[in-house]
C-alpha cells in the first residue's frame, strides 16, 4: 500500500466512537439542553397543528360555530409565532455548538501534531494530515450541528406523534403502524450498501488531495520532465475512480428515498381503506381521518429525516476513526513527568554514549558510537553520505530518541531533560532551509516576540544577509511567500542563520550549512560563523573540508562507526579515512591554482 | 472569457441528452405526486355523504399507484441528475488539473498551494451542488409551485388569493437575506483557505517549528485563524437562524388564513369539506417548495461563488506556451535532432516588475561544448539556467538554441532536450524507481528501462546506495524524498536527467549535499558524458570549473568574465581571484 493510500478502515465500533465523541458535546450541555427544550417545544407545536384541523372540522364546522373558528385562529397564530423563536433557538445554539466543538477538535488535533513525533510525518503526507484538520472535522461538525441532536428531535416527534395517534384512535393507530417494519427493512439495506460506498468515495477523495498537493508543489518538476500527459493521465484516473465511487452511492440513495415515499402512500391508502370503512359505519369522525391523514405526513418525514441524518453519522463515524486514530497515535517523545532540574545556564556539554540508532527495524544507521564534545568545543563531523551525520542531528534535537545508549547534554540523558529547555539549548540550521509566509523579520524571530526589529537587524548584519535585505523595498518587512520561493537559496541560507543567530544558543547545529554558497559568500559565511560559534559549543557537518579545519576537533564516521577523531593536523598525520578525503580535495586544489 | 455563467455551460451541455431527460423526469414526478391530494379531496367528500367499499379501495390503490408512477420518476431523476453532476464534476477537475499544469512556475510562486487545493476540492463541491441537486430541486420547486396554485385556484380563487398573500414577503425574505447570507458565506471560505495554508506551512516544516520551539506559536496563529473561522461562521449562522424560521412563520399565516377562512367557507356552504382538506394539502405542498426555494438559491449562490473562485485560476493566463504558429511551421522546427548549441543574445532579465537579476548578457557555447558559470549569491547563475528550459520566460530573441529562439521552439522539444538537475531536487512520494525513470516515455520495456537506468545509476554513484536499499529500486522514497538523505536525493535527481539521454545537461550546484569523494567519482563519470552533450554547470569547486570549455563569471547579473580556465587566470580578474582564495584558504588550513 502506498503512502498516497487513505487506508480504508475496518469495521466501525459505533458505540464506542460514539461514546467518545460525545464527550466533546458535554462542555456545552448547557447550550445542548436548551436546543433540546427548543426541539421538544418545537415538535409539540408542529403537533398541534393537524390536531387543531380536526378540532376545526369536527367541532366547529360539524356545528356551524364561527366564533371556535375565531379562538381556533389565535391558539393558531400563537403555535406559529412560538415555532418560529423555538426554532431560531435551536438552529442558531445547535450549529454555533458545532462550530465550538469544530474549534475545540481543530485545536486539539492541530495541538496533537505540534507534539507528534517526527518519524510521524516520514510516513504521513502533508496532504492527508490536512484532510484530518479540515474536511474530517467538517465532517463531524455535521454531525453535532444537524446529526447526533436533532435525531433526539426526531425521536421525541415519533413517540409524540405515536402517541397522539393512539389516543386518537387505537384501532386506526396499530394499522398506522403496521408498515414500520417495511420502514425498517428499507433503512437497513440502505445503511449497509451505503456505508461501503461511503468509505470508497472518501479513499478517492483523500487520493485526490494527495496527489495535487504533491503535483502541484513539484509542477516545475513535472513541465521539465515533459510529464503533464501522463501525469494529467494518473489525475484522471483517480479523478474516475472518485466519480464512479460516486455514481454507484447514487443508486442506493435513488432506491431509498422513493421506497419511503411508498411506504408511506400505502399507509395512507391503508388509513383510507379502514378509516373510511370506520367512518361509514360511525365508529369514527371524519375530523379524526383527516388529523390521521396529516400525522401520517408527518410520521414518515422524521424517519426518512433520520435515514439522512444516519448518513451524516455514517460519515461522522469514519471521520472520527481516522481524528481518534491520529489523536490516539503516541507521543513517544515528549518531557518527562519529572525532568532534571537544571541550572540556568547550561554549559553546553554533549555526549553521545554508546549511541545506536536505526529508522527501520534493524537498519542500524548509528553502531554504539560514543563522543564528547566539551563545553565551547566546535566539532566537525565528516564522512560519506549515509554515514549517518544527520542522524546525530536528528538524536540531538530529540527528534528521534536512540534505540540503546545515550545522549548527554551536561551529563544528563536528554530523555530525562524538559523537551522545551533542551531546544531552547541549541539553534539548528538545516540544508533544506523553510520558509514562512510571513516577511523577512518573522522569518527571523519566528513567534518569538522576544527578538526586537533591532534584534533582528543585527543577526542578519552579522551573518551579511543586510545586502541582499537593504536592496529590498522595506527591508526586513520585506514580504516573504509561502517556503520563500521569491528567495535564492543562497539567500534562503543566510536568513537561516540570521535565524539561528537571533535565538543566541548554547549549542550551535549546523547540518551541511555551508555547502550550497559559492565561495565568496561562504568567506563572509565563515566570517559569520565565527562571531556565531565564539563561546558556544557547535557541532557542524560539512562535506567541504575547508570549512572544518580550523574545528577543535573533527570526528570522522564510516558506516554508522566513529573511525577517527582529532584536530585537522592530527587527522592528517595519521593517514586515514580523513587524509584520503583531504587528499582528494587537495589535490583538485593544487591542480586548479597551478592552472 | 464571458459571464461565469456561460463558461459553466459547456459542461453541462456536453450532458444535454441525461440531463434533459432527468428534467423530463422531474417533471413527470412532480405532476405525478400534485394528484394525490385531489384523490383524497374526492375521497373524503364521499365519506360526508356516504360511499361504497368498492370505492373506497378505488381511492386507496389510486393513492398507491401515484407513489409507485412518482417514485419510478424519482429514482430516474436522481440516477440522472446527481449522475450527470458527478460527470460535470469529474470534467470540471480534470480541466482543472490540466489547465493547472500550464501555469507556469511563477504562478506556483505567487498562489498558495493550499489555496489552490481548497478550490479544487471544496469550491468544486459547490458548484457540483450547484449543477446537480440545485437544478433538480428547483425545477421540482418552480412546477410543484405552479400546478400547486392553479389547482388551488380550480377549488376555490378568493381562499388562493388569501393564502398566498404572505408570498410577496418571501421573495423579499429570500432576496435580501439570501445576498447577506451569500457574502458571509465567501467570507467563510476564504478563511478557510487561508486557514489550510497555515496548516500546510507549519507541517511541512515541522522540523524547523520543533527546533525553534515554535508549536506554542504556531499553535496560537492556527488559534487566531480558527476563532475567525468560528467568527466568521457566526455571522451565517445567525442569518440562516433566522432565514429559515421567518419563512416558515409566514408560511404558516397562510395556513392559519385558510384554517380560519376555509373553514368559514365550508361552514357557509361555500366550498366542500374535501376540498378544505385537498387545499390544505396543497398549501403544505407548497411549504417545500417555499422552503426549497430559499436551500436552492442557497446552493445556486454557493455554487456561483465557489465557481468564481474556480475560475480566478482558470483565468490565469499560461505566460509559458508555445508561440502560435501553422502546423507546418512547427514541423520544420521540429526537424531533426536537437545539436544543443546555447546562445545569449544581450539578455536582460527581470522577474516581474523588478531589479534586472541579468544585464545585457551575451554569450555563445557551440553544441557539445561545456560551460561553467561562477559567481556569488544573487549574481543570477539560477536564473539564467531557469531561462533555457523555459522556466522562466527571456526577452523575444536573447536565448537561442541552435540558432532558434527558445521561444519559437516548441516546449516538448526544447525540453525533451534538456536534462536538469536543481538546486533543491523535487522527489516524488512513490519508488525510487518512478523518480529516476520520471523522464522516460511510457511503455518503455522494462529491459531498456533497466539498463537506462542502471547505467545512469552508476554515473551518478547512487548504485551502491540503491544496493544497500533492503527494497532496492522499489524503495518508497516519502513524501519530497523524505527518507532519502540530502546527498542521495540530489544524485537521484542526477539519474532523473540523465536517464532522458539530453543534448543540454543543465547542473544548479546540483552535487552540494554529496560528500567530496562521491562527488569527485560522479564529476569523473560526468566528464564521459559530459563528452557527448553540451553542459551548463554552476559550481563552487574549482575542480568542477576548472575543465570547462568555457568559465563565465557573473557578477550582479553581468558578464564580467570569459574564457577557459588559462586565460581566465591569465587575465588575473575576478576569476583568478576566487581560485587564489579558494587555495589560500586550504594552504593557511593545511599549515
Amino acid at each position: 500500500m502506498s503512502l498516497h493510500e487513505e487506508e480504508a478502515l475496518g469495521k466501525a465500533y459505533d458505540a464506542r466512537l460514539m461514546r467518545r465523541l460525545l464527550t466533546y458535546l458535554w462542555p456545552y450541555r448547557r447550550a445542548v439542553s436548551i436546543a433540546l427544550a427548543a426541539i421538544v417545544g418545537h415538535s409539540v407545536l408542529q403537533l398541534a397543528q393537524p390536531y387543531l384541523t380536526m378540532l376545526a372540522i369536527d367541532s366547529y364546522i360539524a356545528t356551524g360555530d364561527l366564533a371556535g373558528l375565531n379562538q381556533i385562529a389565535m391558539v393558531f397564530l400563537v403555535v406559529l409565532v412560538g415555532a418560529f423563536v423555538l426554532e431560531y433557538v435551536r438552529t442558531y445554539t445547535l450549529q454555533m455548538t458545532g462550530q465550538r466543538i469544530m474549534f475545540d477538535l481543530r485545536m486539539q488535533v492541530y495541538g496533537h501534531l505540534q507534539k507528534i513525533d517526527v518519524r510521524f510525518y516520514d510516513r504521513n503526507p502533508v496532504g492527508r494530515l490536512m484532510t484530518r484538520v479540515t474536511t474530517d472535522v467538517d465532517v463531524l461538525n455535521e454531525m453535532f450541528a444537524s446529526g447526533v441532536v436533532a435525531i433526539f428531535g426526531d425521536v421525541f416527534m415519533l413517540i409524540g406523534i405515536m402517541a397522539v395517534l393512539l389516543s386518537m384512535d387505537w384501532r386506526l393507530a396499530l394499522v398506522a403502524f403496521s408498515v414500520l417494519p417495511l420502514i425498517a427493512i428499507v433503512t437497513q439495506w440502505f445503511r449497509r450498501n451505503v456505508r461501503e460506498t461511503y468509505r470508497t468515495v472518501r479513499v478517492w477523495i483523500a487520493r485526490i488531495n494527495a496527489y495535487l498537493q504533491e503535483h502541484l508543489t513539484g509542477m516545475a518538476t513535472v513541465q521539465l520532465f515533459r510529464r503533464e500527459a501522463r501525469s494529467f493521465d494518473e489525475f484522471d484516473e483517480i479523478n474516475r475512480t472518485h466519480r464512479d465511487a460516486n455514481v454507484a452511492s447514487i443508486f442506493y440513495y435513488a432506491v431509498f428515498y422513493p421506497l419511503i415515499e411508498l411506504v408511506g402512500a400505502l399507509a395512507a391508502s391503508l388509513i383510507i381503506w379502514f378509516g373510511g370503512g370506520w367512518v361509514l359505519d360511525g365508529s369514527l369522525t371524519l375530523g379524526v381521518l383527516v388529523a390521521f391523514l396529516l400525522y401520517a405526513q408527518r410520521f414518515f418525514r422524521p424517519i426518512s429525516d433520520m435515514s439522512e441524518k444516519f448518513n451524516i453519522l455514517q460519515a461522522a463515524m469514519a471521520s472520527s476513526e481516522r481524528i481518534f486514530k491520529l489523536l490516539d497515535t503516541p507521543v513517544e517523545i515528549e518531557s518527562p513527568a519529572q525532568p532534571v532540574a537544571r541550572p540556568d545556564q547550561s554549559a553546553g556539554r554533549l555526549e553521545f554514549d554508546g549511541a545506536w540508532f536505526a529508522y527501520n527495524d534493524d537498519d542500524y544507521v548509528l553502531r554504539d558510537l560514543s563522543f564528547v564534545v566539551e563545553p565551547g568545543e566546535r566539532v566537525g563531523i565528516v564522512g560519506a553520505t549515509g554515514a549517518g551525520k544527520t542522524t546525530i542531528i536528528n538524536l540531538l534535537m530529540r527528534f528521534y530518541d536512540v534505540s540503546r545508549g545515550r545522549i548527554l547534554v551536561d551529563g544528563v540523558d536528554v530523555r530525562e531533560m524538559d523537551l522545551d529547555q533542551l531546544r531552547r539549548l541549541s539553534s539548528l540550521v538545516l540544508q533544506d532551509v523553510h520558509l514562512f509566509a510571513g516577511s523577512i523579520a518573522s522569518n527571523v524571530r519566528l513567534g518569538d516576540e522576544a527578538i526586537s526589529d533591532a534584534d533582528v537587524r543585527t543577526a542578519i548584519a552579522n551573518v551579511h544577509a543586510d545586502r541582499f535585505v537593504d536592496r529590498l523595498p522595506d527591508g526586513i518587512a520585506s514580504p516573504v511567500a509561502e517556503r520563500g520561493a521569491t528567495l535564492s537559496v543562497g539567500q534562503k541560507q543566510l536568513l537561516s542563520f540570521a535565524r539561528a543567530l537571533a535565538f543566541d544558543p548554547r549549542i550551535l547545529v549546523l547540518d551541511e550549512a555551508t555547502s550550497s554558497v559559492d565561495t565568496e559568500t561562504e568567506l563572509l559565511i565563515q566570517d559569520a560563523l565565527r562571531v556565531l560559534m565564539a563561546g558556544r559549543t557547535t557541532i557542524a557537518i560539512a562535506h567541504r573540508l575547508s570549512t572544518i579545519q580550523d574545528m577543535d576537533k573533527i570526528l570522522v564516521l564510516h558506516k554508522g562507526t566513529l573511525r577517527e577523531a582529532g584536530t585537522h593536523q592530527e587527522l592528517l598525520a595519521r593517514r586515514g579515512i580523513y587524509y584520503k578525503l583531504y587528499q582528494l580535495q587537495y589535490q583538485d586544489q593544487e591542480v586548479a591554482a597551478a592552472g | 472569457m464571458g459571464p461565469p455563467v456561460r463558461r459553466l455551460l459547456p459542461y453541462m451541455s456536453r450532458h444535454r441528452r441525461r440531463l434533459s431527460l432527468g428534467l423530463g423526469c422531474v417533471v413527470m414526478m412532480s405532476s405525478v405526486s400534485l394528484m394525490s391530494p385531489w384523490v383524497l379531496k374526492y375521497a373524503i367528500d364521499d365519506l360526508t355523504v356516504g360511499v361504497t367499499r368498492a370505492k373506497l379501495g378505488l381511492y386507496a390503490s389510486l393513492l398507491l399507484g401515484i407513489a409507485v408512477v412518482g417514485g419510478g420518476f424519482r429514482f430516474l431523476m436522481r440516477r440522472l441528475i446527481v449522475g450527470v453532476s458527478r460527470e460535470i464534476e469529474y470534467d470540471v477537475r480534470n480541466d482543472f488539473y490540466a489547465h493547472l499544469e500550464r501555469l507556469s512556475v511563477r504562478y506556483y510562486q505567487s498562489e498558495r498551494t493550499g489555496d489552490i487545493m481548497s478550490r479544487a476540492t471544496n469550491d468544486l463541491n459547490a458548484v457540483r451542488m450547484m449543477t446537480g441537486p440545485a437544478i433538480m430541486y428547483s425545477v421540482n420547486t418552480v412546477l410543484t409551485f405552479c400546478v400547486a396554485i392553479l389547482l388551488m385556484l380550480s377549488i376555490d380563487v378568493r381562499l388562493t388569493a388569501i393564502a398566498l398573500l404572505p408570498l410577496p414577503f418571501v421573495s423579499l425574505l429570500v432576496k435580501v437575506f439570501g445576498s447577506a447570507i451569500h457574502r458571509r458565506f465567501e467570507a467563510i471560505q476564504a478563511q478557510l483557505s487561508h486557514m489550510s495554508a497555515v496548516v500546510q506551512e507549519a507541517l511541512a516544516g515541522v522540523r524547523v517549528v520543533r527546533a525553534y520551539r515554535q508549536e506554542a506559536p504556531e499553535l496560537a496563529r492556527f488559534r487566531d485563524a480558527n476563532r475567525e473561522y468560528l467568527e466568521r461562521n457566526r455571522g451565517l449562522i445567525q442569518l440562516q437562524g433566522l432565514f429559515f424560521p421567518s419563512l416558515a412563520l409566514f408560511l404558516g399565516f397562510g395556513g392559519l388564513l385558510v384554517l380560519w377562512l376555509g373553514s368559514r367557507e365550508v361552514v357557509l356552504g361555500r366550498i366542500s369539506v374535501g376540498e378544505f382538506v385537498a387545499f390544505n394539502a396543497y398549501l403544505v405542498m407548497l411549504s417545500w417548495p417555499m422552503i426549497a426555494f430559499g436551500w436552492v438559491t442557497n446552493m445556486l449562490q454557493r455554487g456561483m461563488a465557489s465557481w468564481k473562485r474556480m475560475l480566478q485560476v482558470f483565468d490565469a493566463v499560461p505566460d509559458i506556451t508555445d508561440a502560435p504558429a501553422t502546423p507546418a511551421e512547427i514541423e520544420a522546427r521540429g526537424q531533426g535532432k536537437m545539436r544543443g548549441g546555447i546562445e545569449l543574445r544581450g539578455l536582460t532579465f527581470a522577474y516581474g516588475d523588478g531589479e534586472p537579476v541579468l544585464r545585457d548578457l551575451s554569450l555563445r557555447v557551440e553544441a557539445g561544448q561545456t560551460l561553467a558559470l561562477v559567481g556569488g549569491t544573487g549574481s543570477g547563475k539560477s536564473t539564467l539556467l531557469g531561462l533555457i528550459p523555459r522556466l522562466f520566460d527571456p526577452p523575444p530573441a536573447t536565448v537561442f538554441v541552435d540558432g532558434v529562439d527558445v521561444r519559437d521552439i516548441p516546449l516538448d522539444r526544447l525540453r525533451g532536450a534538456i536534462g536538469y538537475v536543481p538546486q533543491e531536487p523535487f522527489l516524488f512520494s512513490t519508488t525510487l524507481r518512478d523518480n529516476v525513470a520520471f523522464g522516460l516515455a511510457e511503455g518503455t520495456a522494462s529491459g531498456a528501462l533497466a539498463d537506462t537506468v542502471e547505467a545512469a545509476a552508476g554515473v551518478a554513484c547512487l548504485d551502491g546506495d540503491i544496493a544497500e536499499f533492503s527494497r532496492g529500486y522499489d524503495t518508497l522514497v516519502g513524501e519530497r524524498g523524505i527518507t532519502l538523505s540530502g546527498g542521495q536525493k540530489q544524485r537521484a535527481a542526477l539519474v532523473r536527467a540523465l536517464t532522458v539521454d539530453p543534448r543540454i545537461l543543465i547542473l544548479d550546484d546540483a552535487l552540494s549535499a554529496v560528500d567530496t569523494y562521491t562527488e569527485e567519482r560522479i564529476l569523473a563519470g560526468l566528464r564521459e558524458v559530459r563528452r557527448q552533450r553540451t553542459s551548463i554547470i554552476v559550481a563552487h569547486r574549482m575542480s568542477t570549473v576548472r575543465d570547462a570549455d568555457i568559465i563565465a563569471v557573473l557578477d550582479q547579473g553581468r558578464l564580467v568574465e570569459r574564457g577557459s580556465h588559462d586565460e581566465l587566470i591569465a587575465l588575473d580578474g575576478v576569476y583568478a581571484e576566487l581560485c587564489r582564495k579558494q587555495l589560500l584558504e586550504d594552504e593557511l588550513a593545511a599549515s
